[in-house]
């Protein structure tokens, strides 16, 4: 049952990452993104990590693909003209390089791994994954959690200074903002 | 219980295609796109490892991950529109000199 589930998922993730690649319009490749995130978050339940299902659902198909067909929506991007003897060639060597990264990493993969050892039983585990990952939030990765906030300001302050723009900003900085909104 | 070995080769799949469509696409917002499917490749990675090791820290990675890949779009489609505003066009082909 889980391995029919994740075969599953994973077909979806697989054929959805393609239909991203591979699709003219940016609409549709934005909502086959979406399918995607949806699809991992699938195997993410399956791989006991119920918390980060969650915030993948939230934040990645929810938060990030909004903004990313806002703007999409907002540029009126027609669809991709992609034709052309110089664009075919690089398609062709894009595909070659994506096909000899694949072929590196299944040399890799069949060079033989082992892995250390494991743990008996996730740390605090027993009250689900969700009280869990928190109680490691707050405790070992205290200080990486509160830069992480910063980091989210810092780039806060970043998108609203460079969407501004500095054409408009300097001779009325009072209404620049407003024109903008 | 999924081998550890499909995961990883399902991992790889996705980064591979993410890779390919930033080698293959015109477009800045879809190249973004495989950026992004890039890092969830690397996010499915750490979450696979952390299931078969018993361990939360991957999971506690994937979660920083997510929160810099936020950031990260929302700078990134800042400076996509900014450069829209500039050169009226988001075909990277196009945008190909340093002093716009």
């Amino acid at each position: 049952m889980l391995v029919a589930l994740f075969v599953g998922f994973a077909a979806l993730l697989v054929v959805t990452s393609l239909m991203v690649v591979l699709h003219k319009n940016p609409v549709t490749s934005a909502l086959f993104l979406v399918l995607a995130f949806c699809s991992l978050a699938g195997i993410y339940l399956l791989l006991n990590a119920e918390f980060l299902g969650m915030v993948q659902i939230v934040v990645y198909a929810g938060a990030i693909m909004v903004l990313f067909l806002f703007v999409i929506m907002y540029l009126n991007l027609q669809h991709d003209v992609e034709t052309g003897v110089q664009i075919a060639v690089r398609r062709g060597v894009g595909w070659l390089a994506g096909a000899g990264l694949l072929l590196v990493g299944v040399t890799l993969l069949r060079r033989g791994w082992t892995l250390g050892p494991t743990n008996d039983a996730m740390a605090g585990a027993e009250h689900g994954n969700v009280a869990a990952i928190g109680r490691v939030l707050y405790s070992r990765y205290l200080f990486p959690f509160e830069i992480t906030s910063i980091l989210l300001l810092v780039a806060m302050v970043g998108v609203i200074i460079i969407a501004r723009g500095r054409g408009q900003a300097e001779p009325d900085v009072g209404t620049g903002a407003k024109e903008d909104a | 219980m999924i081998p550890l070995s499909w995961l990883i080769a399902l991992s790889a799949v996705v980064f591979t295609i993410g890779v390919v469509g930033v080698l293959v696409r015109r477009n800045a917002l879809v190249i973004f796109m495989s950026v992004e499917l890039m890092l969830n490749a690397a996010n499915l990675a750490f979450v696979a490892f952390a299931n078969h090791m018993k361990s939360l820290d991957g999971q506690v990675f994937v979660f920083f991950v997510m929160t810099v890949a936020a950031a990260e779009v929302a700078i990134g489609l800042a400076i996509i529109v900014h450069l829209f505003r500039l050169r009226e066009t988001v075909f990277v082909d196009e945008i190909h000199l340093l002093k716009g």
